[in-house]
C-alpha cells in the first residue's frame, strides 16, 4: 500500500511490549530487586506509549482513514478463519493514547505507593498485563480478537482485586466482580455467535458494512445482536443491572481502583458500542435501552454516592454515574460525545482516585471520610488535586475539561434527532447529584478540625503523576471546544471520519450555548446547597438527618438501592440452597437405598449370628417348647 | 393324684431335663454345659424307662442303651472341644468363643 506511514508496521508493539514486560515479570520477578522491577514495568509501558505518540503523530497527517495491519493467521475451522490483525482509526489512536498514557502515569505512581507492599513484581506484572490487553481490545481488528482483550482485562481486574488475598473479603470481591462481568461477557458472546452466523465474518469493518447491506433498521435481528453486545457492555461497564460489582472492587490496591474500575477498563462498553455504532443504529429499541440505562444508572448511582462514606466507593459509584452518562450520549448517537467524556473522565477520575490513595496512606488506611478531616492544609497537594478533578468532575463552568465533555452530552440529549427535553432535565438532575457529592466528599476531608494528623507524605513519584493529571483534568476540554464558543471541536472532527455525527437535529427552543448555560447554573446550585449543608450550616445537615426518612433513604441509598440484597434474595440463595442438596445426590436416592436396604437388612440379621453357644441353645430350647406347646395344645 | 410309678417317674424327668436346660443356659463354664447336658440326656432315658415300663414293652430299655451310647460319644467329643478351646482362648468360658460372630 502507498501512502501508509512506516511506523504503523511496528504497531504491534503498542500491546507487544506490555505482554511481554508482564510475563517476565510474571515469571522471574522475584529475582528482580524492586528498583529493577519498577523500571522494565513502567519502561514497558513508557515505551508502549511512545509507540503509541509515534503512531498518531504519523496518523494525524492521513485524513482519518483505517488501516488493517494482518499479523498471523489464528487458526482455521470449517471455514471460520479469523485473523490476528490490528486495526487503526482516529477512534483506535484516542483511545490508545488514553489507556497508555494514563496507564504510564498510574505505573509512575504505583512505583512509589506500592512500595511498602508484598508482591511488588506480581502488582505490576498483572498491571502490565492489563495494560497490554487493554491495547489488544482497542486496536482489534475483529469482534473475536477484541473478545480476547475483553477477557484479558476482566482476568486482571480480577487478580487486581483480589490482589491482597489473604484478606478473604478481597478474594470475595474479586470474585464477585468476575462472575457478575461473566454474565455479560455470555450475552456478548452469544452476540458474536449470533453475528456470524448472520453475517459470516467477526472483522469489525466488515461486519458493519454487511449489517447495514443486510439488514433494515429495526430488523429483529439487529435488535438482538445490538442487546446481545449491550449485555456484554453493561456487564463491563458497571450499568443498571450489573452495576453491583464495582463498589466492592474497591477492594483492590489503590492504583489499580485508578486506571481499571475507573479510567479504562470500565469504559470497554463505551468503546464496545461505539465500535459497533453502525450496527445500534439499525436497531432503535436497543439505542433506547442504551440511553434509558444510562440515566438510570446515572441517577441511582449520583445518590447512592451521596450516601457513602468510604472515600472509595463513593469515587466508585462516580465512576459508575459517569459511564452512565457516556452510555446516555451513545444512546441517543452522540458517539464522539461518549468518546470526549470517556477521555477527560478517564483523566479526572484517575486523579481523583490517586489523591484518594494519597489520602488514605496519609490517614493510616483510613477509608471513612467522617473520621478525616481539615486535611487542606496538612495534604494541599491532595486538596488540589480533588478540588480541580472535582470541579472537573461535576463541570465548573469554562475551565474545565468535565464542563465540555458533559456539556456537549447534555447538548445532544437535547437536540439529538433521539434526544428528548426528558432525557436532558434527568442529565442535569444528574449533574446536580454530581456535584453535591464531590463537593460533600471535598468539604468532609479537607475542610473542617482535623481529626487526625496524616502520617505518610508523597513523594515525588506520586506528586507527579498527580499534577500532571491534574493539568490534564481543566486543559483536555479544550481539544473539543464547542463551536458555539469560538471553538474548533477538533476531536469531534477527528473522530468524523468513525463517529458520524447524526444528521438533522431536533428543533429546539433552546440553543448550545443556553443549555451550557443551564449546566453552569446547575453545577453552582449544586455547590451552594452542599457548600450551605456543609460548611456554612451544619446545623441543617443535622437537622434534614434527624428525621426518620431520610435516615431510611440514606440507608437505602448506602446499601446501592438494595441491589446487593436483591441478587443475594434472588439469585445467589437460590443457587446456594440448590448446590446444598446437590451436595447429598438426591437423585442418586434409589441406588442408594436398595444398599441402605440391604445393609439394614444384614444388620438385623446379624443379630441372631451372636457366635454365643448358650444363646442358640436359648433359642433351640425355646423353639422347642412352642412346637411341644402346639404338638399338645393344637 | 394317682400317677403311679411311671407317671411319678416322668415327672422326675421332665424336672431333671428343666434343671439340665437351665444348667446349659446359665452357666458359662464348659464343663458345667457339658455336665448338664449329660443330665439331659439321662433324663430324656429316664423318660424313655417309665414310657416302656408303663406299656410294658423293652423298646424303652433299647432306646435308653442308643442314649447312652450316644452321650458316650458327645462327652468324648465335647471333652475333645473344651480342650482345644481352652487352649485357644485360655478359659473355660463358652461366650469366649463367639468370633465368628455375625
Amino acid at each position: 500500500m502507498t501512502g501508509v506511514p512506516a511506523i504503523f508496521g511496528w504497531l504491534w508493539l503498542e500491546p507487544a511490549i506490555p505482554f511481554a514486560s508482564a510475563l517476565a515479570l510474571l515469571a522471574v520477578g522475584r529475582a528482580l530487586g524492586k528498583r529493577a522491577t519498577a523500571w522494565l514495568g513502567t519502561g514497558a509501558i513508557a515505551a508502549s506509549s511512545a509507540v503509541a505518540l509515534r503512531v498518531a503523530w504519523s496518523y494525524a497527517g492521513t485524513g482519518g482513514r483505517g488501516f488493517t495491519l494482518p499479523l498471523w493467521q489464528w487458526f482455521a475451522v470449517a471455514g471460520f478463519a479469523p485473523r490476528v490483525a490490528l486495526y487503526l482509526d482516529p477512534l483506535a489512536v484516542v483511545m490508545t493514547l488514553v489507556v497508555s498514557f494514563v496507564s504510564l502515569l498510574i505505573h509512575v505512581y504505583s512505583t512509589e505507593f506500592m512500595a511498602g507492599s508484598e508482591g511488588y513484581a506480581r502488582f505490576f506484572g498483572y498491571m502490565n498485563l492489563f495494560v497490554a490487553s487493554m491495547l489488544t481490545l482497542t486496536l482489534a481488528s475483529n469482534l473475536l480478537l477484541l473478545l480476547l482483550g475483553w477477557e484479558g482485562v476482566g482476568l486482571c481486574s480480577y487478580l487486581l482485586i483480589g490482589f491482597w488475598y489473604p484478606d478473604e473479603a478481597n478474594g470475595y470481591a474479586g470474585r464477585k466482580a468476575f462472575i457478575v462481568t461473566r454474565v455479560g461477557d455470555t450475552a456478548l458472546l452469544l452476540g458474536l455467535f449470533l453475528l456470524f452466523n448472520r453475517l459470516g465474518t467477526l472483522n469489525l469493518q466488515l461486519l458493519m458494512q454487511r449489517a447495514a447491506a443486510h439488514w433494515a433498521p429495526g430488523a429483529a435481528a439487529a435488535e438482538t445482536a445490538a442487546f446481545l453486545l449491550l449485555g456484554g457492555a453493561v456487564g463491563k461497564s458497571a450499568q443498571l443491572p450489573l452495576q453491583t460489582w464495582l463498589p466492592d472492587a474497591m477492594a483492590g490496591p489503590t492504583p489499580t481502583s485508578a486506571l481499571i474500575h475507573a479510567a479504562t477498563m470500565v469504559t470497554a462498553g463505551v468503546y464496545l458500542i461505539a465500535r459497533t455504532h453502525a450496527l445500534f443504529a439499525l436497531a432503535p429499541a436497543a439505542m433506547s435501552a442504551v440511553a434509558g440505562i444510562g440515566l438510570a444508572t446515572l441517577l441511582l448511582a449520583g445518590c447512592s454516592a451521596l450516601a457513602q462514606h468510604d472515600i472509595k466507593r463513593i469515587l466508585a459509584y462516580s465512576t459508575i454515574s459517569q459511564i452512565g452518562y457516556m452510555f446516555l450520549a451513545l444512546g441517543v448517537g452522540a458517539w464522539a460525545a461518549a468518546i470526549f467524556h470517556l477521555m477527560t473522565h478517564a483523566f479526572f477520575k484517575a486523579l481523583l482516585f490517586l489523591a484518594a490513595g494519597v489520602v488514605i496512606q496519609a490517614m493510616h488506611e483510613e477509608h471513612d471520610i467522617f473520621k478525616m478531616g481539615g486535611l487542606r492544609r496538612t495534604l494541599p497537594l491532595a486538596y488540589w488535586c480533588f478540588l480541580f478533578a472535582g470541579a472537573s468532575l461535576a463541570g465548573l463552568p469554562l475551565v474545565t475539561a468535565g464542563f465540555y465533555s458533559k456539556d456537549l452530552i447534555l447538548w445532544s440529549d437535547y437536540a439529538s434527532p433521539l434526544g428528548s427535553t426528558g432525557l436532558w432535565i434527568g442529565a442535569l438532575v444528574g449533574a446536580f447529584l454530581t456535584a453535591l457529592y464531590i463537593f460533600r466528599l471535598i468539604f468532609v476531608v479537607f475542610y473542617g478540625p482535623e481529626r487526625e494528623p496524616p502520617g505518610h507524605r508523597p513523594g515525588p513519584r506520586e506528586q507527579w503523576p498527580m499534577v500532571i493529571l491534574a493539568f490534564l483534568s481543566m486543559l483536555a476540554g479544550f481539544i473539543d471546544l464547542p463551536r458555539a464558543l469560538g471553538g474548533g471541536d477538533w476531536l469531534s472532527r477527528f473522530l468524523q471520519p468513525v463517529l458520524p455525527t447524526l444528521a438533522a437535529g431536533r428543533v429546539t427552543e433552546l440553543g448550545e450555548l443556553a443549555t451550557d448555560a443551564i449546566a453552569g447554573l446547575v453545577f453552582f446550585a449544586g455547590l451552594y446547597l452542599i457548600w450551605l449543608f456543609r460548611l456554612q450550616r451544619p446545623a441543617l445537615t443535622a437537622a434534614l438527618m434527624a428525621g426518620a426518612w431520610p435516615q431510611r433513604v440514606q440507608r437505602f441509598w448506602l446499601a446501592g438501592w438494595g441491589m446487593d440484597w436483591l441478587y443475594e434474595q434472588a439469585l445467589v440463595r437460590p443457587v446456594v440452597a440448590a448446590a446444598r442438596t446437590g451436595r447429598n445426590d438426591p437423585a442418586d436416592a434409589i441406588f442408594a437405598g436398595a444398599g441402605a436396604l440391604t445393609r439394614g437388612l444384614n444388620r438385623g440379621l446379624s443379630f441372631w449370628e451372636s457366635g454365643r453357644v448358650r444363646r442358640y441353645a436359648g433359642w433351640i430350647a425355646v423353639g422347642a417348647i412352642v412346637l411341644a406347646a402346639l404338638a399338645v395344645l393344637g | 393324684m394317682s400317677l403311679g410309678l411311671p407317671g411319678w417317674g416322668l415327672v422326675l424327668a421332665a424336672a431333671l431335663f428343666a434343671l439340665g436346660l437351665a444348667g446349659v443356659l446359665a452357666r458359662r463354664n464348659l464343663l458345667m454345659i457339658l455336665i448338664s447336658i449329660e443330665v439331659m440326656l439321662n433324663a430324656a432315658g429316664l423318660a424313655f424307662i417309665a414310657a416302656g415300663a408303663a406299656w410294658n414293652q423293652a423298646d424303652g430299655q433299647v432306646m435308653f442303651l442308643f442314649i447312652l451310647a450316644v452321650a458316650a460319644s458327645e462327652v468324648a467329643i465335647g471333652l475333645a472341644l473344651a480342650l482345644r478351646l481352652h487352649r485357644e482362648t485360655n478359659s473355660l468360658d463358652a461366650d469366649a468363643a463367639s468370633r465368628m460372630r455375625g
